[in-house]
């Protein structure tokens, strides 16, 4: 009952604009309506849906290959090792088995990002931690596999077990790689300073420092890593595995294997999700290749649920220090970081998560002085490295925490103090990313009028809460990984033959998220078609042009750019023909409704597949090539091009909880999503990715968490890590309210990650208004709440945070704009 | 190597007659030995729902029952949801509602789905969150899959009643 109807309400005099002119959404939507896309903003089923609901859809493990077999992998039994011997002959002569292979056959070390190899196909004299592999066996079946396992005999020589990156800090009596950082166990640091961040803290007139603790997590993809690969005697070597950046697999596939990489063909059939966890070239893709090279068969490797969990690569167990300074009105001055990220065994993409954690934390706020140390630490546990709003989820839930406390102490309403720190578009950061568009206080305002903020914030009955947080996303990455030599982002070609469908050839992985529909949509609406004339072929190396890859938000963005080019280009010859046919200038015909047509007459046109047979009289199938390329970005100064994007995402998220008092769970009721992606191509994936984020954000948060003892995983189950059930999920309710892009197709921005970074800090920060308590130690269990609980009933009793003093100006909903 | 022993297993009407080792797990035997690939393999554990089928229209995990105790059931997979080139509500729904995204984990719902509201033709969207909440979803939050499950219930509702 506490605290329940004390407040005599703040709302008395404060403007309240009627309903109708609040409505962000609606105006947004209205705006976009207005271009008379007939395809790009409509609410799209995904385009393999039909197959994926009828169990039709191809995913690496249902393909057979004659004569196929089973390749195993033996894991290492130590985290840490050195090998003295490793003796599979007995494992050889074993009947059924076909190949054992070993460290020493493909030594040389690769890895995702150039810089860092530090990864083998099998372990090379050493193992780093648990689950390592350092045998791979290909047999006629599994059971022959497991028995040859226990004939393989490996002798080890247990090495000092590294477990905490706080002494992996530390000078060390041995390193797990040679590469780390002088006589540490660091596998890189990152120093990084703007402006003046000791001076500004000095005059501010608040500062608070908050320290997150964060368990490491897991991507949770339901389909375990599966590879397929087959070496054929006119000496060609085909891979088909689950990954989300097929050119990355077969560059690495060629370093290791020796084998130029127009006689490697990598084919990506349907992915079954991987949210950054198939992103990495892996060890047992190659070591797949390597079984099918020895024994000139078909070789499939397919995980475990338990070699998945060990395999890992997850987002990276972290602490983090955040201090933001702030002056007697509110206004940001400076953020001061530090971070420690424990990286496990390899680097992975290591070096780009030390830069996000620092570099995308002033997010979408101003600030004229940063500082940022980061530092990641190998340890022997699994490696960490990509995960969904890689680099920028732990830090922002650290900042977005930093913020509502400095709201609490200064009697700000925590929107209010954000709405007047905000980066305004088309700003220059003081790290130098250029930001373009920004509907960021669209977004607060959406969420804030559709949540009712105004009515329950401060003023629900104690254990209940509502809470705010903001978020930043990059919208691709706009250096590739491999700079040199100089290749486009993305590259589309397309097809159009006697049978007047279009078909669409690009390296870009639909891993679920929805690409293949986008590329359809966007070839079929510039060509101004129907969506089924157009077919997305299958990703192929040998026929599809490379696109990087499915990581960094980036498809939507590049794709969907190569796309729109390709198609302006195709349009080129049919508008030709159309115009010979037509006996009118092709720059006065455009085509829509299945028509080339003198521009909004419809009826003064030809069919589309006329005007196509006419292009192809005398070069028979069109063809067409787009492609896409980032601007150069960024400043000069070291690291200055992590985290420089050609567009960026916003998002504001409220949620309201209700916290059990007697039990400690949280349960999260609602969250108001609202989030920029500039124009959504295609809502109904937009929703998806966001209710997807969410669900992620609030596992993260509530009750997942890589549990370890020393440098042993105590959780390598879905019984034991615990990814919520649909009856946990809270109501969502998806605000799309950015304006278009600039620069991106049709004016979209990406959705596939931003959407989770405020999902966290906005239930935190719920939380606390929910019980008074800040809680920073990842996942929030029941049993953290209670004990936060009881040691504020031992301080005096359940206290409320107190609620806003300074007088809210109440930011009307069109402010600012 | 285990003596094979004989299993006739029906699935999805049409009978099979099988000699397998007796330890073959029904999972395993339908993906590898009668291709029906539609069924998920995702943590071989029971944890996800993944392999879900139905035993005389009963949702049962697959992956954690053996082929020879499947003999003299009736078995459904995904594959026998619905009669060739038709679609069941629930896949219709699934389709245009937007809730399969990488739909490894769809074929599990769609059958868990068909047999609830089989039973249950007027679920409430609460009652439908409990039913699915054998089954794992990492894409989609569960919330277009509630929708679509909620439309299904309500195409098949009526008819059902009458």
């Amino acid at each position: 009952m506490a605290g329940t109807s004390s407040r005599k309400s703040g709302s008395a005099g404060t403007p309240r604009p009627s309903s109708a002119e609040t409505d962000l959404v609606k105006e947004a939507e209205a705006t976009r309506a207005s271009s008379g896309y007939h395809l790009i903003g409509k609410r799209t089923p995904l385009i393999d849906a039909a197959l994926k609901v009828t169990g039709r859809a191809e995913y690496t493990d249902d393909i057979k290959r004659p004569g196929m077999l089973v390749g195993r992998l033996l894991k290492s039994v130590h985290p840490h090792a050195r090998i003295r011997s490793i003796d599979v002959e007995e494992a050889r002569r074993l009947p059924g088995v076909a190949a054992v292979l070993t460290g020493d056959r493909y030594p040389t070390p690769f890895g995702v990002l150039p810089m860092t190899h530090d990864e083998t196909a099998l372990a090379v004299g050493r193992v780093r931690f648990l689950g390592e592999h350092v045998a791979a066996v290909a047999a006629v079946d599994e059971e022959t596999c497991e028995r040859a396992f226990e004939l393989i005999r490996v002798e080890y020589e247990p090495l000092p077990v590294y477990d905490d990156p706080k002494v992996s800090r530390e000078p060390v009596p041995v390193k797990i790689h040679d590469r780390a950082l002088r006589d540490t166990n660091l596998q890189k640091e990152v120093f990084q300073h703007f402006g003046d961040v000791p001076k500004a803290l000095e005059g501010a007139s608040q500062k608070v420092k908050l320290s997150g603790k964060y368990l490491g997590v897991t991507h949770g993809f339901t389909e375990p890593h599966c590879t397929i690969a087959e070496h054929t005697p006119d000496g060609r070597l085909t891979v088909w595995s689950a990954t989300q950046v097929p050119h990355y697999l077969h560059r690495s596939l060629s370093e290791v294997l020796g084998m130029p990489m127009h006689r490697i063909r990598v084919v990506k059939p349907e992915v079954g999700g991987g949210f950054g966890g198939k992103s990495d070239p892996f060890p047992h893709e190659i070591a797949c290749a390597a079984l099918a090279i020895e024994t000139g068969r078909p070789v499939k490797v397919l995980f475990d649920r338990e070699d998945v969990f060990y395999l890992n690569h997850g987002r990276h167990p972290t602490q983090n220090d955040v201090t933001v300074g702030v002056d007697g009105d509110g206004k940001f001055l400076a953020m001061d970081i530090d971070a420690l990220l424990d990286g496990g065994a390899w680097s992975s993409f290591g070096v780009v998560t030390t830069y996000y954690n620092g570099v995308l934390a002033m997010g979408p706020y101003r600030f004229d002085n940063f500082r940022y140390h980061g530092a990641r630490a190998y340890t022997n546990h699994p490696p960490s490295g990509a995960m969904r709003a890689h680099g920028g989820t732990n830090m922002r839930y650290t900042v977005e925490s930093v913020v509502d406390e400095i709201a609490a102490r200064m009697g700000f309403d925590p929107i209010e103090l954000r709405l007047q720190n905000f980066l305004p578009p088309n700003f220059k950061t003081i790290n130098e990313f250029r930001i373009t568009s920004n509907s960021v206080r669209q977004c607060i305002l959406a969420a804030r009028d559709r949540s009712g903020w105004e009515e329950k914030f401060r003023k629900l009955p104690y254990g209940r809460g509502i809470g705010v947080a903001c978020g930043f996303y990059i919208s691709g990455s706009n250096s590739p990984i491999h700079f040199t030599p100089v290749f486009p982002q993305c590259t589309v070609h397309l097809k159009a033959d006697m049978d007047a469908g279009v078909t669409i050839h690009c390296g870009a992985a639909d891993i679920g998220q929805g690409s293949k529909t986008v590329l359809a949509q966007v070839v079929a609406e510039v060509l101004g078609i129907r969506m089924d004339r157009c077919r997305v072929a299958p990703v192929d190396s040998d026929t599809a042009p490379v696109d990087l890859g499915s990581y960094s938000s980036r498809v939507t963005f590049m794709m969907g750019n190569a796309a729109k080019a390709a198609a302006e280009n195709l349009k080129v010859p049919l508008l030709q023909a159309a115009s010979e046919l037509l006996e009118v200038p092709p720059d006065r015909l455009e085509a829509s409704e299945e028509r080339i047509h003198v521009k909004g007459r419809p009826s003064q046109g030809v069919p589309f597949h006329e005007a196509l047979h006419k292009a192809m009289e005398t070069k028979g199938a069109l063809v067409a090539s787009g492609a896409y390329s980032t601007k150069p970005l960024g400043g000069t100064f070291k690291g200055a091009k992590a985290g420089t994007a050609p567009a960026y995402s916003f998002s504001a998220y409220v949620a309201q909880v209700d916290v059990d008092l007697e039990t400690g769970f949280v349960h999260v009721e609602n969250v108001w999503a609202a989030f920029d992606c500039g124009r959504p191509l295609n809502p109904l994936a937009v929703e998806g990715q966001i209710e997807g984020s969410i669900h992620m954000g609030l596992g993260q948060l509530l009750s997942e968490g890589l549990s370890y003892r020393g440098a042993r995983l105590m959780n390598p189950s879905l019984l034991d890590y615990k990814i919520l059930t649909p009856m946990q999920m809270p109501k969502v309710e998806c605000l799309l309210v950015g304006e278009d892009d600039p620069e991106g197709p049709f004016g979209a921005k990406e959705a596939g990650e931003g959407p989770l970074v405020a999902a966290l800090p906005a239930v935190g920060n719920a939380i606390y208004d929910a019980i008074g308590v800040r809680l920073m130690d990842l996942p929030i269990t029941p049993d953290k709440v209670l004990r936060a609980l009881e040691e504020q009933r031992k301080k005096g009793g359940a206290v409320r945070p107190p609620a806003p003093t300074r007088p809210s100006e109440r930011t009307p909903t069109h402010g600012g704009r | 190597m285990p003596k094979k022993v004989p299993v006739r297993l029906r699935v999805n009407g049409e009978e099979h007659e099988l000699h397998l080792p007796p330890q073959r797990i029904l999972l395993d035997v339908l993906r590898e030995e009668l291709n029906l690939t539609g069924t998920k393999r995702g943590c071989d554990l029971g944890t996800c729902g993944c392999c879900t089928v139905l035993v005389d229209g009963e949702p049962r995990l697959s992956c954690l029952m053996l082929a020879k105790l499947a003999e003299g059931h009736q078995l459904t997979t995904v594959e026998g949801i619905s009669p060739a080139g038709a679609l069941h509500p629930v896949q219709r729904a699934f389709i245009d509602l937007g809730a399969t995204q990488c739909g490894f984990c769809t074929p599990g719902f769609i059958v868990t789905a068909v047999a609830f509201l089989r039973d249950h033709p007027g679920a409430t969207r609460d009652e439908i969150s409990r039913a699915l909440s054998g089954n794992l979803c990492r894409c989609t939050g569960y919330v277009k899959i509630l929708d679509a499950v909620e439309a299904a219930a309500r195409t098949l509702a009526p008819a059902q009643e009458r």
